[in-house]
Parts: C-alpha cells; sequence; structure tokens
C-alpha cells in the first residue's frame, strides 16, 4: 500500500515519442527521499547515472521533473517543486513555487512528472483524472506569460466542460508554464505560475523551452490523498494555520515592506549590482507601495493563511495595466535598487515586465544589472546595447530584459545568465575571465538572491553561498552545523512554503509529516539522515558537472569577489564577509556533513547514508 | 424554532485560500476534498477569488426543478437538503439554479448543495478564524435580495475584475 500523502503514481512523459505511462516509486525510495528536490534528485539518477558530466541540461535527454511531495496540498502553503539537472550550475536545484497546480494534480491521481525528449512543435501537457496528454500549444508560443495563462485557463475549462457538461460548473485548472524567455531558453528563466509566482532558481524555464514544452496543466476532481493518521492529521492542520494566523506582520506587510528596510537596516540589498548595500530612500518604503499601488492585500495560495502576498496594480500612466504582487522583497530588490531604481512604479513596471517574459525576477534582473556595471567600467559600450544604458532608468532595464528574452544584440550573450557571459564578454572584449568574474555576483552560476552577507546583519552570513549546494539561492542557504535552516531541504522535499513553516514549532511540523507520511519521521531523522542524504546527492551533482563546465572544489565553494569588498556606505559601512571565518566554517560544514577536506563525500557517508551508488564517481573526483 | 439563515459572501475580502473548501470537505467527507466541497472557491485570474455557494432563495427553484423530490429544505435553517437515494443525477437543479451553484459530487454522481452544517457553517468560521470574513453568517430573516447573489461565479469575477483593475478588468478574463 501507498504510504499517506502520496497519490502514488507518477508520470513518465516521453515527448519525443508523444509516449505516457505511469510509474511507481518504492516506499523505501519514498521513505529515504520523500518527494520534491529530493526524490527528483534520485530519480534524475537513476535515469542518468555515472554518465553524469556527459549530459547537457538542454538536450532532449535531459529529465525534466514536476514534483510535488507527500505533504504538498495537506500542509499548509501548497507549492510545486521543479528540477532536473540545471542548465545555470549543472548540479540540482529544488525550485518551487505556489500554485494550485500542486494540489489539482495530486487531487488527478498523481504525484508528479517526468520529462523527456523534444516534442516537435510547442506542446502542453494536460492532467486529469482520466490521465493525460498532450496537446497543441503552436497558438500559445510567442504569448507572454499573463496571455498564456488567460488563454489556456479559457481554453482548458471549455474542453473539460465539454467531455463532462452535466457534472455542473468546473473550477478553474492549475497550471505552470513559461513565457518568451524560457521559450528562447535564456538559460536562467524561470517557470511560472498565477502571473507572478516563479520557480526562479535554476533556470528550469529553459529546460521547458528546449523541449517544446509550454505549459503543463492539472485539474482533479478526487481528494487529496488519504493519509496515515487522519485525525491525527486534521488538529495539525488546525493548529498549523492558528500558528499561521498569529503572525500577524508576516501577514499584514508580507515582504512587501523590506525594500526599504532590508538597505536602510541591515544593509544587506542589492544596489548596483551591489556596489552598495545600503540606502535610505523613504520614497522605496512599504507604505508608499501600498496606498498607491495594493489592490488587494489579502492574497494566499491554496491552503495558505500566512498570505504573505499582496496584487499591486497599476491604473494611470505609461505602465498602466501592470499587474504583479507587491511586488515581494527580492524583486523589490532586484527590479528596483539593484537597478538603481527607488521609485515604486518603475519597479512594480519591471517586476510585472520580467513576470510576463517569463524571467526569474532575481536571476535575470541579476545579469541586467551586471552588464549596466560592465558598461559603468567602459568594458561593454553603447554599441553593444544599441542605445546609452543608465543607472536608474527604468527604459534602460525594460529594454535589456526584453533584449535577452529575445536574444537581441547584447542580450544573445546575457541570456547566458551572469557567468556565463562573464566569461563571454571576457573572450569577446579579449580580456581576463577574472576581470569579468570580479562583478559577477553569482555562486556555482546561480546569481544570488537579494540579501548580501558584509553587514552580517542579515539572516545570511559567511558561506551561507559559498557552500550551497544550491549557490546563490537565498531560500536554501547553508548553516554552520547544518541546522535550523536547512529546513528549506525539507520543505522542497515535502514541498511546503518555507513561509508556512518558519513560525510553526518544528516538532509540530514533523508530528505532521509522520500523521501523513506513517514514516518514522522527527526532526532528529530528518537533520541526521534523511536530510544530509538529500544534500551529499545534490553536492555530488554539483561537483561531477559537465559538459561545459567542472566546478573546483574548496576554490569555487566562496562568496564572489564584490562580498569581500569593503561596504562603501552606511551605518555598516567598512564591514565586509571574512575570508578567513569562511574557511573555517567551509571545512565544518563539510565534516559535519561527512564529506573530505574538498567537499567530496567520503565512501564511509555514502555507504551509511545508502548512497553506495556515486562511489564510482566520487571516487574520480577525490 | 425556525431559524433562517445563510451565508453573504464578499468576493473582494476572499484570499483564496480554500480553506472553506477544506474544511467542508472534511466535515462532510471526512478528509480534504475541494471538488467535494459544498463551497467552491472560482479564480479565472489571479486575485479574482469568487466563494460560490447556495443562497438559499426564497422560491428554492432548484427543489422545484426536481424531477424525483429528491431536494427539501431544512425546516429550521432553510438549507437545501439532498436526498441522495432518490437522486438520479439528472442535472435539473444545476440548471434551476440561477447561479449554477449545485454540482455532481465527484464520487457518487449526486446533486451536492450547502446544508449550512446543522446551524454552524465549518467554512465561516474557518474565514472568520483567518480574519477575511470573506463568508458571513446572516441571522436576519430571508428577503427577495438574497436569490441576487446566486450569480454564475465568472459574471462575478468579470464585475471584480473592473472593480480591481479597471479598463484592463476587461480584458483579464476571455
Amino acid at each position: 500500500m501507498t504510504p499517506g500523502g502520496y497519490a502514488g503514481k507518477w508520470l513518465d512523459v516521453d515527448l519525443t515519442k508523444d509516449k505516457i505511462k505511469e510509474v511507481e516509486y518504492s516506499d523505501k525510495v519514498l521513505e529515504q527521499y520523500f518527494g520534491g528536490r529530493g526524490l527528483a534528485a534520485k530519480v534524475l539518477w537513476d535515469k542518468v547515472g555515472e554518465k553524469y558530466p556527459e549530459l547537457d541540461p538542454l538536450d532532449p535527454k535531459s529529465p525534466f521533473m514536476v514534483f510535488t511531495g507527500p505533504m504538498t496540498g495537506i500542509y499548509p502553503g501548497s507549492r510545486i517543486c521543479v528540477s532536473g539537472k540545471s542548465p545555470v550550475s549543472m548540479g540540482t536545484v529544488g525550485s518551487t513555487a505556489a500554485t494550485e497546480f500542486a494540489n489539482e494534480i495530486k487531487e488527478a491521481g498523481y504525484d508528479g512528472v517526468t520529462f523527456t525528449g523534444k516534442a516537435d512543435k510547442p506542446v502542453y501537457l494536460l492532467i486529469t483524472d482520466d490521465g493525460a496528454e498532450l496537446r497543441d500549444a503552436d497558438h500559445l508560443w510567442g504569448l507572454d506569460g499573463e496571455k498564456t495563462l488567460i488563454k489556456l485557463n479559457k481554453e482548458v475549462t471549455a474542453e473539460l466542460t465539454k467531455r463532462k457538461p452535466n457534472v455542473g460548473l468546473w473550477k478553474d485548472p492549475g497550471m505552470i508554464y513559461i513565457g518568451p524567455a524560457g521559450e528562447n531558453m535564456v538559460r536562467n528563466a524561470a517557470v511560472i505560475a498565477k502571473i507572478c509566482h516563479a520557480c526562479g532558481y535554476g533556470g528550469y524555464g529553459s529546460l521547458m523551452g528546449s523541449k517544446n514544452l509550454k505549459a503543463v496543466v492539472a485539474k482533479g476532481r478526487g481528494s487529496l490523498p488519504k493519509v496515515d493518521a487522519p485525525e491525527a492529521a486534521k488538529l495539525l492542520w488546525r493548529r498549523t494555520h492558528q500558528h499561521l494566523i498569529g503572525r500577524t506582520g508576516m501577514r499584514r506587510q508580507g515582504t512587501g515592506y523590506a525594500g526599504y528596510s532590508v538597505g536602510a537596516e541591515t544593509s544587506s540589498e542589492p544596489i548596483r549590482n551591489w556596489q552598495e548595500e545600503w540606502h535610505d530612500e523613504k520614497s522605496y518604503g512599504g507604505p508608499m507601495f501600498e496606498h498607491r499601488f495594493w489592490v488587494k492585500k489579502k492574497w494566499a495560495d491554496f491552503n495558505c493563511t500566512t498570505n504573505c502576498m499582496k496584487i499591486s496594480y497599476i491604473k494611470t500612466g505609461k505602465w498602466k495595466g501592470d499587474i504583479t504582487d507587491m511586488p515581494d522583497y527580492e524583486l523589490q530588490a532586484y527590479c528596483g535598487t539593484n537597478f538603481g531604481i527607488f521609485d515604486p512604479e518603475a519597479n512594480i513596471h519591471l517586476s510585472a515586465l520580467a513576470d510576463k517574459l517569463g524571467h526569474s525576477g532575481i536571476n535575470g534582473p541579476n545579469t541586467a544589472g551586471y552588464a549596466v556595471e560592465l558598461h559603468q567600467r567602459g568594458i561593454l559600450k553603447d554599441s553593444d546595447f544599441g542605445f546609452k544604458p543608465k543607472w536608474g532608468d527604468p527604459d534602460t532595464f525594460d529594454r535589456i530584459m526584453r533584449m535577452m528574452a529575445n536574444r537581441e544584440k547584447i542580450g544573445e550573450i546575457l541570456a547566458e545568465g551572469t557567468y556565463r557571459a562573464a566569461l563571454k564578454i571576457a573572450e569577446m572584449k579579449g580580456l581576463k575571465p577574472e576581470e569579468l568574474l570580479k562583478y559577477a555576483v553569482h555562486v556555482k552560476g546561480i546569481e544570488i538572491g537579494a540579501h548580501g552577507t558584509r553587514s552580517d546583519a542579515d539572516y545570511t552570513h559567511d558561506i551561507s553561498y559559498a557552500a550551497s549546494v544550491q549557490g546563490g539561492d537565498h531560500t536554501s542557504v547553508a548553516v554552520d552545523g547544518y541546522n535550523d535552516m536547512s529546513g528549506a531541504v525539507f520543505t522542497d522535499s515535502a514541498v511546503f512554503c518555507n513561509f508556512t513553516y518558519y513560525g510553526v514549532p518544528q516538532s509540530l511540523v514533523f508530528d505532521f509529516a509522520k500523521a501523513i507520511t506513517g514514516f518514522p519521521i522527527t526532526l532528529h531523522s530528518w537533520r541526521s539522515e534523511t536530510g544530509p542524504r538529500i544534500v551529499t546527492l545534490q553536492k555530488a551533482f554539483l561537483m561531477m558537472g559537465g559538459p561545459d563546465l567542472e566546478w573546483e572544489p574548496v576554490k569555487d565553494d566562496d562568496n564572489p569577489p564584490r562580498f569581500y569588498e569593503p561596504l562603501p556606505s552606511g551605518p555598516y559601512k567598512g564591514k565586509t564577509t571574512d575570508k578567513k571565518l569562511v574557511d573555517t566554517k567551509l571545512q565544518a560544514y563539510f565534516e559535519t556533513l561527512g564529506w573530505d577536506e574538498r567537499g567530496i563525500p567520503t565512501k564511509e557517508t555514502l555507504k551509511k547514508l545508502d548512497l553506495g551508488f556515486l562511489e564510482k564517481s566520487m571516487s574520480k573526483l577525490r | 424554532m425556525v431559524k433562517p439563515i445563510w451565508i453573504a459572501r464578499d468576493p473582494s475580502a476572499c484570499s483564496g485560500c480554500r480553506r472553506c473548501e477544506l474544511a467542508c470537505s472534511m466535515h462532510h467527507e471526512g478528509w480534504m476534498w475541494p471538488e467535494a466541497s459544498r463551497i467552491r472557491v472560482f479564480m479565472p485570474f489571479p486575485g479574482l477569488e469568487v466563494p460560490h455557494l447556495c443562497t438559499q432563495c426564497m422560491d428554492y427553484p432548484c427543489v422545484k426543478a426536481c424531477p424525483v423530490d429528491a431536494l427539501s429544505t431544512d425546516s429550521i435553517y432553510g438549507a437545501v437538503i439532498v436526498d441522495r437515494e432518490k437522486c438520479t443525477g439528472c442535472g435539473d437543479c444545476i440548471k434551476a439554479c440561477p447561479g449554477s451553484v449545485p454540482f455532481l459530487h465527484p464520487g457518487d454522481n449526486k446533486a451536492t448543495i450547502c446544508d449550512l452544517c446543522g446551524g454552524e457553517p465549518e467554512c465561516v468560521e474557518v474565514c472568520t478564524e483567518a480574519g477575511y470574513d470573506a463568508l458571513t453568517i446572516v441571522n436576519e430573516g430571508p428577503n427577495i435580495n438574497r436569490k441576487l447573489y446566486s450569480r454564475d461565479p465568472i459574471d462575478v469575477a468579470r464585475d471584480l475584475a473592473v472593480k480591481m483593475f479597471g479598463e484592463k478588468g476587461e480584458e483579464v478574463i476571455e
């Protein structure tokens, strides 16, 4: 019998052959890898194995996973996790977004989908209680995210109504999709949902684009999967929500007030490609967003009472009609301060544009900001852009983001993401790679989220990114001794939201996990065994790398050079990340996880974590 | 004692969390089953979340339309009660309802309608608990206006779209 919380079936879709089959995973695999991020890594290994370094993520052979987890839909804060070999880091990332797609697919009777191959023309996958089918997406290809959602919603609802007209009104399906950036294989493009929610890190939008896969849509009429201890689960559900409802500040403001405070208070907000991290621009305060633009203050996704999301809308002027969320802090920073922009209206426009184009609103804009710094330093010229780019100028960034999504002019190079763009521009300009990489704010190819480490006053510290198997991902940072904050490995594998995890007693969360699955799971077992197993497997992938790059152990387990420059302004002026501390903590982190001094998992560790299948590949790296 | 109540709904206050659907289905089905919930939140465009449920029209067109007398009204609260033995799943009640509120249950294919949980609706309780107040119990006696709430949820969403997004609201639902 399938463990609780799982529908018990996954779909394997071969896009080349238009073949769809159902697969199952053993109870042991589920207990060891849970779902989402963990299970996707295991399935990737089983499909690719030791040939991993040879696999080009954008080759049709490359698997792309869309997985829920056993807690998805049931635990508050439902999300979907996408994964596969990342076209940016060449490791794997569990990249999640909130969307009703996640509960709909489980209600249709499936826990996830693995895509391989490449469709000969654009398609989308429709998943219902009657199975799954590939449908023509020619008419959707080229459309921005917003139009894609509007058209697909109408089309699928009409189709389902046609198939079963007598059951009453059909509620809308859930969906994930890509915009033009994904279609054109912008390497760090996102998979998008609900207009402004994104699986941003990892570049999985380009993976979908490489497969001619425009969207995945689900509508199920079944119940959420049965659980091991339903009465306990119902009680825990109510109690968890009570904790979330008690988080009044988070519910009231979301992260929409942080665009001011992370700069003004903790000096850790990217400004002009991280040349500064402090500002005191009160024009950029939360109330200036809220009072003029928030049209919905309590906006939540399925089974969520944190409702950190708010909807912003521009009602007048040249950007009239732009809809996005607050924007949330990350996009207030990356589509605002990092461009030298401190105007809420311009920030909302550029965030909505990133969403519509299908950029990851963190990663794409990081690359755009990087390009403008190269212009500031005289490395890129007006002629590379076709105009004169300027910090603080919304039109500059509007144009660069479009050029990237459409791969026009310098956009063709920037579409490779910050790290690869740096190497290409070095080659193009006849410069040494170091001269370009010193301005590139990424770790392992993944552009860093909008929380700096130099002030040491935010939640991100010395090795947060340097040691992380997901590089610059601010949602899943490495912490000394692999403790509390490693919770993201759990939430990405159980697949629910970080913001319905922090603020709830961890004992309650793990009691809930046990009531759902029936696995003998505890906080301790997760921290000592399951979590380390998943992270170790991800580390192995990351260090195997290939085919176009290989990360150098320890040397590349580091912060970007900019994080070692002293902060030039603000209350933390002069502070910087301590390299000695990074080196010491990195070794301690490796040791805690049972990796050798170069960060390669030892034979004993692999054996202890039941990862013996990695031994041959790891022995080559040792 | 006759004590008719009904559930007023305010789509502009609905967060779209769908806890109402979860609470309803846990009460009626024993587990989380959003598609079997008597209250259904439609979302034809993100941000436009419309709670959709029976409003207990004074003239009960659904009850009148049932060809097999499977529908009746609760003598205390005025809810529509479905006799699942008698119901044939013909769908006539859906057609008779001005808002197409009833639906056929995804499990047994019988008409499914809000029964007001015996006077203490679970959906309202969780909505109130979270401070959304998109659902409110109204205790005053029935009046003719109530029926006007029974509208196609997509039409409601179209109105809400214009209220939120102005002219752009005309474009977000095709």
